[in-house]
C-alpha cells in the first residue's frame, strides 16, 4: 500500500539546515495497523506529513497504492489527499462553526457528492463512532473524546486507502485514549490500513507493528502481539 | 457558484463578527453614497441650467446688421444696411443643411413705451413679425386658438397671437380672448391665439410677446422688404457653428460689405453657448465620478484589509480544509465571493440611502417651489447599474490579495499544533 525508498528531508532554519529524515526505507501492506514511535524531534511527524502529502520530500521515492507521489501541484495534491488519505490530528482540528454532521460531511463535499447523499453518509459514519445523537452539536459542545471520534468519522467518510493519525490520543486522558484506540482497532479490523504516530508505549502496543524512529532513521521495526483496547474500556 | 453550502458559509463568516462587518461595509456604503449624491447633484444643476434654455432649438444662430467699418467697392465706411427678404432664399440656396431660416421684425423691446391698446388698457410689449416656422425655433405651447400659418403670410392677415402675460394685462380673468381686437401702434389686429412659453430663462418677459404675420407686420409698420434679424437653425447632425462663417460670407457678398469687415454683421451662436454648458456638465460629471470613486476606493481598501484579517483568523481552518482535500481554487473562490458579496450588499445599501436622500431633496424642492439653477436631481438606471459594476469589480479587487494569501497558506503550517 505504502512504499518509501531512501527518503530525505531537511528544513532550513535561517542559515543552518536541519536534516530531519536521513534515508527512510519503509513498506506498509494492506490492512496493517502501524505505530510510528520516537521521541520528539525524531522526525515522526515530518514522516507523517510527507506520507500525507502535506509536505514534500527532498529526495527519495514514495508510492501510494501504486501511484508515484512526486512533484504534485497543489490542486493534484488536494485531489489525492481527498481520495487516498484520511487525517486524524492531536488537536482534532474540527471546524468550530460547523456541526459534527457538517464536519463529517466536509470531505464528501469536496468530492462533489450531492447534498442529500452526503448527509446520509455522514450520519452513517457518525453512527459508527456512536455519536448519532450529537450530530447537530457544535464541536464546542463535545468532550475531547467525542471530538476525536467526530474527527475519525470525518477521516473515514471519504473512504480513504490509508488513515493517518498524528498523536490521536495526545490530548486525551487514558480512558478516552483507550476508547479512541478501540475505535481505531475496529476500523482496522474492517480491513483499513492505519498509521498512528505516538510516543506512548501502551498506545503503540495496541497496534500490530511498531516502527521506532530515532534521529531521522528507523532503528527498529517489529511486529508485535496486539493488545486489544476493549478490555480497558 | 449558487450552491447552498457556499452561501451558508459566506453568511456564517460575515455574521461571526457582526460589528466588524458593519463597519467595513460602511466604508463602501459611504463611497457609493457620495458617488450617487454627487452625480445626482450634478444632474440637478444640469437640469436647472438646461431649463433656462427651455425647448429652444439649440442648433441655432441669430444674425443682425450693424454699420460697416470698412469702405468697399466705392461705398464709404459707417454705412448702415439691412437684410432683405430675398436674403432668406439666398442663404437657402448657397448654404447646405439649413433647417429653418426665419426672418424677423420687431416692435418695442427693452423698456419700450406703451405700444398696444385695448379699450382703456395699454401695455408695452415686444411685437414680432414672424413666419410660422418660428414656433420650431422658439417653442411655445399654444394654449388656445392657433398659431400663425402660411395663409396668414400669403394674405397679409392682420391677426395676432398673444402671450399669457399680455392676456393677463389686457383682459379680465374670464373674458373671451379669441376674436377680439387689439391695437398695435394704431393698427387693429384680431387675436387668434394665446401661447405659453416653457423656458424660465426670460421669466415674465417671454410671456409678454405678440406674434403677427411677417408680411402684415411689414406692411402695417412700413418695413418694406427689410428684415430686422434672422433666426437660423441648421439640420440635426450639422452644427450651426461650422456653417455660420459661410452664412455671414454670403450676406457680406450680397450687401457689398468688405470681406474682412468683422463688425458689419453681428451674430449670436446659441449652439456654441450650449456646447460650452454641455462640456461644463461633462467636466462636472467627471469630477463627481473621480471624487466618488476615490472615496469608494478607501472603502474597498477597508474591505481588503478585513478580508486579510479573516484569512489570517481562518488560517487553521483553511489548513484543515486543504488537508481534507479542498482545491486551492475553491478556497480562493470562497474568499473572493465573500468579498464581492460584502461590497455589493453594502454598495446596495449605499445606493438605497443615496436614492432616499435624492428623493428627500426632490420632495423638499417640490414643496418650496422652483429654485434657481437647480431642478429634479436624479440618477439614471444606467448610472446605478454602472455603480453596481464598479462595486463588483472592486469587490473582486478587494478580495484578490486576501484570496491569494489564503491559498499560499501551506496546510502543514496551518495545522502545526501550537
Amino acid at each position: 500500500m505504502i512504499e518509501i525508498k531512501d527518503l530525505h528531508k531537511s528544513y532550513k532554519m535561517g542559515s543552518n539546515s536541519l536534516h530531519v529524515l536521513k534515508g527512510i526505507n519503509f513498506k506498509v501492506d494492506d490492512g496493517e495497523l502501524v505505530a510510528i514511535m520516537g521521541s520528539s524531534g525524531s522526525g515522526k511527524s515530518t514522516l507523517l506529513n510527507i506520507l500525507g502529502m502535506l509536505d514534500g520530500a527532498d529526495s527519495g521515492e514514495y508510492t501510494l497504492d501504486g501511484v508515484p507521489i512526486k512533484n504534485l501541484s497543489e490542486t493534484k495534491a488536494a485531489q489525492y489527499r481527498n481520495k487516498f488519505l484520511g487525517f486524524v490530528f492531536q488537536s482534532f482540528n474540527l471546524i468550530n462553526y460547523k456541526s459534527a454532521l457538517e464536519n463529517v460531511a466536509l470531505p464528501l463535499y469536496y468530492q462533489k457528492v450531492p447534498r442529500k447523499e452526503r448527509q446520509e453518509k455522514a450520519m452513517q459514519y457518525l453512527d459508527r463512532v456512536g455519536l448519532k445523537p450529537w450530530a447537530n452539536h457544535l464541536p464546542s459542545e463535545l468532550s475531547g473524546g467525542q471530538k476525536q471520534r467526530v474527527a475519525i468519522a470525518r477521516a473515514m467518510a471519504a473512504e480513504p486507502k490509508v488513515l493517518l493519525a498524528d498523536e490521536p490520543t495526545g490530548a486525551l486522558d487514558s480512558k478516552t485514549s483507550y476508547e479512541v484506540m478501540d475505535l481505531i482497532q475496529k476500523i482496522n479490523d474492517d480491513g483499513n490500513t492505519i498509521l498512528v504516530v505516538t510516543h506512548e508505549e501502551d498506545i503503540a502496543h495496541m497496534c500490530k507493528r511498531i516502527v521506532h524512529l530515532k534521529d531521522g532513521v528507523i532503528v527498529e521495526d517489529k511486529k508485535i502481539e496486539q493488545v486489544r483496547a476493549e478490555q480497558y474500556v | 457558484m449558487f450552491n447552498k453550502d457556499r452561501w451558508r458559509e459566506i453568511l456564517e463568516v460575515l455574521t461571526t463578527n457582526v460589528w466588524r462587518t458593519i463597519f467595513t461595509a460602511f466604508g463602501v456604503c459611504w463611497g457609493i453614497f457620495i458617488l450617487i449624491v454627487l452625480l445626482a447633484a450634478g444632474k440637478g444643476l444640469e437640469n436647472g441650467i438646461k431649463q433656462d434654455f427651455g425647448d429652444i432649438a439649440t442648433n441655432t444662430m441669430f444674425m443682425w446688421t450693424r454699420a460697416t467699418t470698412k469702405p468697399y467697392e466705392g461705398l464709404p465706411k459707417g454705412r448702415s444696411f439691412e437684410f432683405k427678404i430675398s436674403d432668406v432664399q439666398a442663404i437657402q440656396d448657397n448654404v447646405p443643411n439649413m433647417r429653418f431660416i426665419s426672418p424677423r421684425n420687431q416692435l418695442g423691446g427693452f423698456r419700450g413705451s406703451n405700444n398696444v391698446v385695448r379699450g382703456i388698457r395699454t401695455g408695452a410689449y415686444n411685437v414680432y413679425g414672424d413666419y410660422p416656422e418660428i414656433i420650431n425655433q422658439d417653442p411655445m405651447t399654444v394654449t388656445s386658438g392657433r398659431f400663425l400659418n402660411f395663409n396668414d403670410i400669403q394674405e397679409k392677415r392682420k391677426v395676432a397671437i398673444i402671450g399669457q402675460g399680455v392676456k393677463n394685462d389686457l383682459y379680465d380673468q374670464d373674458e373671451e380672448v379669441l376674436g377680439t381686437y387689439i391695437k398695435i401702434q394704431g393698427v387693429n389686429f384680431m387675436v387668434i391665439g394665446t401661447y405659453k412659453k416653457n423656458d424660465s430663462g426670460n421669466g415674465e418677459e417671454g410671456q409678454k410677446e405678440i406674434f403677427v404675420p411677417f408680411t402684415s407686420f411689414s406692411q402695417a409698420f412700413n418695413r418694406g422688404e427689410n428684415v430686422g434679424w434672422m433666426a437660423i437653425t441648421a439640420k440635426d447632425g450639422s452644427s450651426i457653428s461650422q456653417l455660420k462663417e459661410k452664412i455671414v460670407k454670403v450676406m457680406k457678398e450680397r450687401h457689398k460689405v468688405h470681406p474682412e469687415d468683422t463688425r458689419a454683421i453681428g451674430y449670436f451662436d446659441l449652439y456654441e453657448q450650449y456646447n460650452r454648458v454641455e462640456s461644463l456638465f461633462g467636466a462636472l460629471k467627471g469630477v463627481a465620478y473621480i471624487v466618488g470613486i476615490m472615496v469608494l476606493l478607501s472603502g474597498i481598501i477597508g474591505v481588503s484589509n478585513i478580508m486579510l484579517i479573516v484569512v489570517k483568523e481562518r488560517t487553521k481552518e483553511i489548513g484543515i480544509r486543504r488537508a481534507l482535500g479542498e482545491q486551492p481554487w475553491s478556497i480562493k473562490k470562497q474568499i473572493l465571493m465573500e468579498s464581492i458579496f460584502l461590497t455589493i450588499i453594502s454598495g446596495m445599501v449605499g445606493i438605497i440611502f443615496g436614492s432616499l436622500v435624492i428623493y428627500g431633496i426632490n420632495s423638499l424642492l417640490d414643496s418650496v417651489g422652483p429654485v434657481d439653477m437647480f431642478m429634479n436631481p436624479s440618477v439614471s438606471i444606467g448610472v446605478v447599474s454602472g455603480a453596481l459594476l464598479i462595486l463588483t469589480i472592486s469587490g473582486l479587487l478587494a478580495g484578490f490579495i486576501p484570496a491569494q494569501s489564503a491559498i499560499r497558506v501551506r496546510p502543514i503550517e496551518a495545522l502545526r499544533t501550537e
